[in-house]
This record gives C-alpha cells, sequence and structure tokens, in this order.
C-alpha cells in the first residue's frame, strides 16, 4: 500500500470544492445543449435544412416528429439522472420512454393499417428511407460521446443500461435537431426509422458502455 | 445506526457546501466503517482490505456530484463500496485465469499452514467411525448429503444431522487443543 489512509483523507479533505444541489441535472442539461448544437452545425454544413422549413414549421407534422424525439431525450435524461448514481433505479425513466415510443409507432401502425397496400409502401420508404437511421446516428456521436465522458466522473454501476440511457438521450436530441433537414411527413415513417435511428444509437452508446462506464 | 445516518449526512452536507473540517471528520468516520464492511467481506485477503477502504473513500470523494441531498448517505456511499468489492472479485477472477507462472503463486499463496491440516486429522480421528466418513465424504471428497447418507445407509435428513453433530463436536476438540 503506497499511502497511509490518514495521509489520503488529508489530502482529499484539504480544499474541497462546493458541490451545487442539482448537479448531475446541470451536467446532463450542459451535454444536451452541446450535443444539440454540435448536431445543428452538421445539418447547417453538411445536410442543410429542408427547402420549405418556413412552411413546414407552420404544420402540425414538424412538431408531431419534433414532439416524439424530443421526448425520447427526455426519457434517456430521466433514466441518466438515476443510473449516473449508483445503483440507481431507472424504472420510471423507462417506462415512460416505452409509452412514448409506444404511444408513436402506435400511431404509425394505424396510418398504416389503414392505407391501401401500395401507399403503405410509399410511406415506409419515403424519399430517405435508407439513410435516416444513419443520419441520426450520426448527427447523435458528438453527443453520445460527450455524454459518456460526463458519465464516467458519475457513478454508474450498470454500464449497459446507463450506455443505452445515454445513447437514447443523445439520439433524441439529435434526431429532434434532424428534423430540420428530413422532409419526411408520415407517422409511419417516423415511427419506424426515427425510432431505429434513436435506438440504434442507444445500442451503440450501450455496447461503448460496457467497455468505458467502469471506474 | 440512525444516529449515525443522521451525523455522517450532516457532515456530508456541510463537506458538499465546502467545509473542509466536516469533510475531514465524515471521511475518517466513513472509512472506519469501510474498513470493517470490507474486513467481514475480504477474511480470505485481509491485505487488500485498506486498498479497497482507500478506493472507496476516493470514489466518495470524486464522484460526491452524484449523492443526491435528499436521500440518506449511508446507501449512496455502501453502493460505492459494493461496486468496488464486486469490481475487486472480478479483476483477481481474471488474474487468476491468466498466465501459468502466476498460477504457481496462487497456489503457494493459498497451501494451508501444514499445521493445521494435521491438527484436523487428528480431530477427526478422535470422532466414533460413522462420523470420520460422513465429514470425509461430504467436506473432504465433496458428496452431497443424499450420497453420503447412501453410503452410509441412511435418510438424507439423518445424514444432515449426523453432519452436524460431528462438525460441532470436532470444532469442540480443536478449540479444547487450541486452548489446551
Amino acid at each position: 500500500m503506497a499511502v497511509r489512509t490518514d495521509d489520503l483523507i488529508d489530502q482529499l479533505a484539504a480544499d474541497p470544492r462546493a458541490i451545487p444541489a442539482g448537479a448531475v441535472q446541470r451536467r446532463f442539461l450542459g451535454v444536451a445543449a452541446a450535443g444539440g448544437l454540435a448536431a445543428l452545425v452538421l445539418v447547417l454544413a453538411w445536410l442543410g435544412t429542408r427547402d420549405d422549413l418556413a412552411l413546414a414549421m407552420t404544420g402540425r407534422m414538424f412538431w408531431m416528429k419534433a414532439l416524439y424525439t424530443a421526448l425520447l431525450g427526455v426519457a434517456g435524461f430521466w433514466a441518466l439522472e438515476r443510473l449516473a448514481r449508483p445503483e440507481g433505479v431507472p424504472k420510471q425513466a423507462l417506462l415512460f420512454g416505452a409509452l412514448v415510443l409506444a404511444a408513436f409507432v402506435g400511431m404509425g401502425l394505424g396510418q398504416w393499417l389503414d392505407a391501401d397496400w401500395e401507399h403503405r409502401r410509399m410511406m415506409m420508404r419515403g424519399r430517405s428511407w435508407s439513410v435516416c437511421a444513419a443520419y441520426i446516428l450520426t448527427l447523435a456521436l458528438p453527443g453520445l460521446a460527450a455524454t459518456l465522458v460526463v458519465l464516467r466522473g458519475m457513478a454508474p454501476t450498470r454500464p449497459m443500461l446507463t450506455g443505452f440511457a445515454a445513447g437514447a438521450f443523445a439520439g433524441g436530441v439529435a434526431a429532434t435537431i434532424y428534423g430540420l433537414h428530413c422532409g419526411e411527413s408520415t407517422m409511419v415513417f417516423v415511427g419506424t426509422w426515427y425510432t431505429l435511428g434513436v435506438l440504434g444509437t442507444g445500442a451503440l452508446g450501450a455496447v461503448v458502455g460496457k467497455w468505458v462506464l467502469r471506474w | 445506526m440512525t444516529d449515525t445516518e443522521a451525523a455522517l449526512k450532516a457532515l456530508m452536507l456541510l463537506g458538499l457546501d465546502g467545509d473542509a473540517p466536516a469533510y475531514r471528520l465524515l471521511l475518517s468516520q466513513l472509512g472506519g466503517r469501510l474498513r470493517v464492511y470490507f474486513e467481514r467481506r475480504m477474511r480470505d485477503a485481509p491485505g487488500d482490505v485498506e486498498d479497497l477502504v482507500q478506493e472507496t473513500l476516493m470514489a466518495v470523494h470524486t464522484r460526491r456530484a452524484t449523492y443526491d441531498r435528499a436521500q440518506p448517505f449511508t446507501p449512496w456511499a455502501f453502493a460505492l463500496a459494493r461496486y468496488k468489492l464486486i469490481d475487486h472479485w472480478r479483476r483477481r477472477k481474471v488474474r487468476a485465469t491468466v498466465p501459468i507462472d502466476d498460477y504457481i503463486e496462487v497456489l503457494a499463496a493459498y497451501a494451508p499452514e501444514p499445521g493445521s491440516a494435521m491438527d484436523l486429522e487428528r480431530a477427526l480421528g478422535t470422532l466414533p467411525e460413522r462420523q470420520q466418513r460422513l465429514v470425509r465424504d461430504v467436506k473432504i471428497e465433496g458428496l452431497s448429503l443424499a450420497e453420503a447418507g447412501d453410503r452410509a445407509g441412511v435418510s438424507e435428513g439423518a445424514a444432515k444431522v449426523a453432519l452436524h453433530r460431528a462438525l460441532k463436536s470436532l470444532g469442540e476438540r480443536m478449540r479444547g487443543r487450541a486452548d489446551g
């Protein structure tokens, strides 16, 4: 043993920096702002905003999409607020996330069932089905990285689940920003590809978290 | 216990506000409790106890932002300790399965003292023969109670009772020797 425990205690207690109440929430809000900004810069510099953005923002569907992904991000935030603490229990947050997901995927399914065969195919594929989830995941990478860095300074005891929540959090934020680029306007499309984008980011977070969220 | 919790929590809250003497007292009070906690769970490796105490104190310090002021302090601190303990076990297991040279070292470190094995043999020899066989079958050869009962021609329940009695008198004999 290199250090005597009493010496270690003296060292740790020498000058304890004050920690404000709500420090955990504050750090994740900071990460959400940084991740959202990074995604915005990527959309503006790389993908471009949709041509009809001003018009689209007056419509209902633009805001439904934003609401769905923002709520998934909120579920991720809420789960992280629990999981960042040792043995934190995220049950309510996960339930909330599952309900949001079920509600919007359910709306998509309803729309799909109501349509005829050819229309179903068009709604499912839109004009960007092959890139949507991958774009969301890419836009989410800076936010996911920042979230994992912040989590490494906290005390998560379930690395995979915490990584998944980090991915859902970063993915939800990024997908909301992605709505500025994406012109798709059916619940079928959003319920499928946006969901896959956010869950995919969650899966990536879980795999990476298993390795990097140890302390 | 609840008094202790209230005192520790009050010290922690002062520490979070930057009160160095209160924080110092908290860490040393907690350190003593952590030492007892780890000693009880690591009888096979008492040399690692102090390392774990220190690792946990450092985690308490560097991760203190994750303590929720509205919650009790003790469960939070011991959740950190539990994580460090599990992590410690996991790492030891990995090490024990790796290279050959380490394996020899581990064997040497875990070889029982010659005296204790001989004492056990001698004390065992003084038990009635049926009890001796039962203890050997279950505790040394690792048979189940049902298997040992079969060998001795009794039921599992009877074997359990007989084994309990045998171990009790074995313990008495070995203690008697140590005292004498």
